[in-house]
Order: structure tokens, then sequence, then C-alpha cells
């Protein structure tokens, strides 16, 4: 087996690149949120000053994408390679920001997992010795989504009681091959689940088993126990894909009441804002770990972080085609200190 | 993962985690918008009906400025948030019917005036013209072979 795998679905980086710095620029409802103090930019037009909505969401990333680097102190001409993807259909948000920002772009799709792709595929280049700075970075756009996905936004319907508000917003990291750290220490790359579910706005029961199986396999492959972390947090479950996954989880043999979270049901207030089950999205999990998240490493309140970003890979002709929905789940561990012997 | 699940046994595995929806209560609100618009169609066509225009021209004035309300409320941004609360209330009088072809043709408006609204004006309302129309054409067969 090559020398850095732990497992068939785990890897353990053997210079683990450093978060240098990270962004979060999100639209006018998830300013309105419980997170909105971690936010870099609350942008209150969710046009961002374009004619489109994907032109807007592109402006997201692209503004996501350079206050990251301007954080960074890293100059944007040393940034080796950018990796993104977005929910549009062929990744346009992400190679329409690429095409302002010229650097060597690498586009990526995991839909809603993509900020965690996008850094696994980050952190093997850094730890591979081919490149210095690799910025990671994802989106989504409530309106761009809807339009794609669903219905036009002033067509009359009600949503389901479990669907899920899709998070306008994009979040990136310049990940760095120095740095004092957070580093990203480990990485599982998920396996594609499908437990058959059909309903397009059933997200969180859909990707819940895929959460489920990439946890057990990284707590298998790195002989870890769930409380190791201080806190794993999944990407867009919502409140009631948590709750099938904590039930899940149990049936695994795994106990993580006590330090799990999603991103889904942490952005928005449900009763509040009205968004039903919580959020959704690539931005939801990117605009959580790249504001808040990150926010609580640098400032120590949390030492281990398991990240699991979770993607349904459906597309609205397979939804239509009657096609059940695969899942995708990818973790990322991210730790302060490098206390573990290399 | 050692957990296997057919997708029957997970159906029922995560059905009682699911939220119902309010039965009662959004038949409640729809029954009540629904029938206050059809008050407004009502009253329309009391209103015609008293300028003297005869049954035919009633009814069909009346379906015209419905139309136009259904359309005028979803150009100001009003309508999604009525079907929001009402639910089938306002997706089934012809206001709805109105909705579902201004609110795409309003949506893809960006992509021109053929491939945009042209094209994806009837993504919604097309269906139901298509079966509207072809139910009506095999009623209307039936009726000419067996009642004329």
């Amino acid at each position: 087996m090559a020398q850095k795998r732990l497992g068939k679905q785990t890897i353990k980086l053997s210079n683990p690149p450093s978060m240098l710095s990270a962004a979060a620029v999100v639209g006018p409802k998830e300013g309105e949120g419980p997170l909105s103090q971690y936010f870099d930019m609350i942008q209150k037009d969710d046009y961002f000053g374009q004619d489109s909505w994907e032109k807007a969401e592109s402006k997201f990333v692209e503004e996501a994408v350079k206050r990251a680097i301007s954080k960074s102190g890293v100059s944007i001409t040393a940034i080796d390679y950018m990796l993104a993807g977005d929910l549009l259909n062929q990744i346009i948000s992400s190679s329409f920001a690429a095409r302002t920002l010229q650097i060597p772009f690498l586009g990526v799709y995991g839909a809603c997992s993509t900020m965690a792709e996008s850094l696994s595929i980050g952190s093997m280049i850094i730890d591979g010795g081919y490149a210095d700075h690799v910025i990671c970075a994802t989106s989504s756009h409530f309106s761009s989504a809807e339009r794609q996905y669903r219905f036009p936004l002033e067509q009359g319907v009600q949503r389901p009681p479990f669907a899920q508000w899709t998070v306008t917003g994009s979040g990136a990291t310049v990940l760095s091959s120095t740095g004092n750290g957070p580093y990203i220490t480990c990485i599982t790359t998920g396996k594609v689940i499908d437990f058959g579910i059909k309903d397009a706005n059933n997200m969180g029961a859909a990707m819940a088993p895929a959460a489920v199986d990439t946890l057990t396999a990284h707590f298998k492959e790195t002989g870890r126990a769930p409380g190791y972390y201080d806190l794993i947090v999944t990407g867009d479950l919502a409140t009631i894909g948590k709750e099938i996954t904590l039930e899940l989880l149990q049936k695994e043999g795994l106990d993580l009441k006590n330090n799990y979270n999603d991103c889904g049901c942490m952005i928005f207030d449900n009763e509040k804002q009205d968004t039903h089950s919580g959020g959704s999205g690539c931005g939801c999990s990117a605009s959580v770990l790249n504001g808040y998240l990150y926010n609580m490493l640098k400032h120590g309140e949390l030492k281990r972080l398991l990240f699991v970003a979770t993607g349904a890979l459906l597309s609205p002709t397979s939804a239509w085609q009657g096609e059940s929905i695969p899942c995708i789940a990818h973790a990322v561990a991210i730790e302060t200190t490098l206390s573990e012997v290399q | 993962m050692k957990t296997k699940m057919s997708p029957n046994e997970y159906e029922k595995f995560i059905k009682d985690k699911m939220p119902k929806p309010k039965l009662l209560s959004n038949a409640i609100k729809a029954f009540i918008v629904g029938g206050l618009i059809c008050d407004v169609g009502q009253f329309i066509t009391n209103w015609l009906k008293g300028m003297g225009l005869n049954q035919e021209q009633v009814s069909a004035g009346t379906a015209i400025i419905m139309v136009f309300l259904g359309a005028f409320f979803t150009g100001l941004g009003l309508y999604d948030k009525l079907g929001k609360f009402a639910g089938a209330g306002s997706i089934v009088p012809i206001t709805g019917f109105s909705n579902s072809i201004v609110s795409p043709a309003m949506e893809f408006k960006r992509e021109g005036f053929v491939f945009g609204v042209g094209a994806r004006m009837f993504v919604i309302a097309g269906p139901v013209l298509v079966y509207g129309i072809s139910t009506s054409v095999l009623v209307g067969i039936i009726y000419f072979l067996f009642f004329i």
C-alpha cells in the first residue's frame, strides 16, 4: 500500500498543509442568521450588482477567493492552484470566477460536498510537493439553484416541512505548505452511497447514509474514537438528516451525541427564518467552515475538528427520470496542533 | 458501514422521523383563500352581469379579469407569498394557472425572448394544457360517437 494510506478510504498527510486563511461571503438571509458575526462580508444585494443570478453567484466566489488570499498575505500570483466547484450546470460559477482571477484552475464537482473535496485534493497536491499555496473554494446561490432544480421564484408553491433552504454564499480557504495551522491531518474520501430515496426535497434523508459510511470508515481506518474530536460537523443534512445520522451511527456502535452538529442546522434559525429543515447547498458547509469554524480553530476554542461535507449527486434530468439520489460525503480532519507522532 | 437496508426498509426507518404536513390547518387555509378568490370571481361576474353582458360574455370577461389579476400579483411578487400560505387554495383557481405561466416567463427573461420567455413560459402550465386539451378531444369524440 502507498506509504501515506491508512486504509481503503483514508490517508494521512505526512506534511500536513496549513489553513493559512479563510473567507466566507454570504447573502442577506445568511447575514441575518445566528452566525452573522463570523462572516467576512454580508452582501445585502443578492444580485451582487450583477444582472443574473448565475453571474451573482460567480461574483460571490470571486469575492471569497480574493478576501481569503488578501487575508493570507500571499500575493495572488503566488497561488499555484485554484480548486473550485459549484452546483450550476458545468460549474460555471467557479470557472467564470477563475476566468477573472487567472489562477491555474482545476474544477471539481461533489455537489454540496465540494468544500471537503477541494480541501482533500488541495492538501494532497501540497503534501505531494506540487504546490506551496492552493486556494479551495465553492459556492451556492438560493435563486440560481431554485431555477435549475425546482420552480421559478415567483411560482406560488408550498415547500414540504422537510425541505431545505439553499445557502447563498461562498467560502474559500488558502492552504499552504508552511504555516502555523490549523492543519489538515487526515482525509477520508467517501464512496457513493444510495439508499433509494427519490424525493429531491428530502436531501437530508438521502445523504445521511453517505455521511455515516464515511464516518465509520474514518474512525475504523484512523483508529480514532469519536471523542478524539472536539466537534464533528456534517455539511448540510439539516435537522431531519442529523437525527437520522445519529441513529444510524448508533447502529454502527458509534455515539456522537455530545460532539456532533450539522452546518445546515447552524447557519439559519429555522423557526425565525422559515427555512424548514435547515440550510443546504455547497455554500452552507463552505461558509460555516470558513466563517465560524475557522474562527473557532484560530482562537483555540476548537482544537480538533472533523469536517464532513455531504453531497447529493443528482441532476434535474436524473430526478425527472425517476432515479434515486446517489450521495457522497468526504471527511477532512483539521487540528490546531500536530500532537501525534508524525 | 455494516448497516444494509433496502430502499423499502430505509423508507420505513426514516418514516417516523419525517415531520408531518399540517393537513388540517393547510386545508383550512386553502379553503379560505380559495374561497375568497372565487368570491372575487363571483363579484366580477355579478358586476359584468349588471353592466348588461350576456352569460357567454360574462364568463369570458370574468376569466380574462381573473387571469390578469393572477399575472398582476405575480408581477408584483405577491402571488408566491399567497401561494406559500394557501397552497392549493391559490394554485387551483384560474389565478394560479396564470401564476404558473407568468412566473417562468419572468424567471427566464434573462435568457432572452426566444429561448427564455418563449421557450420556458409553459414549462409548468404546458402539461396542464396538453392533457386538458387531449381529454377534451377524447370526450368530444365519445360524445360524437354515442350521443349524436
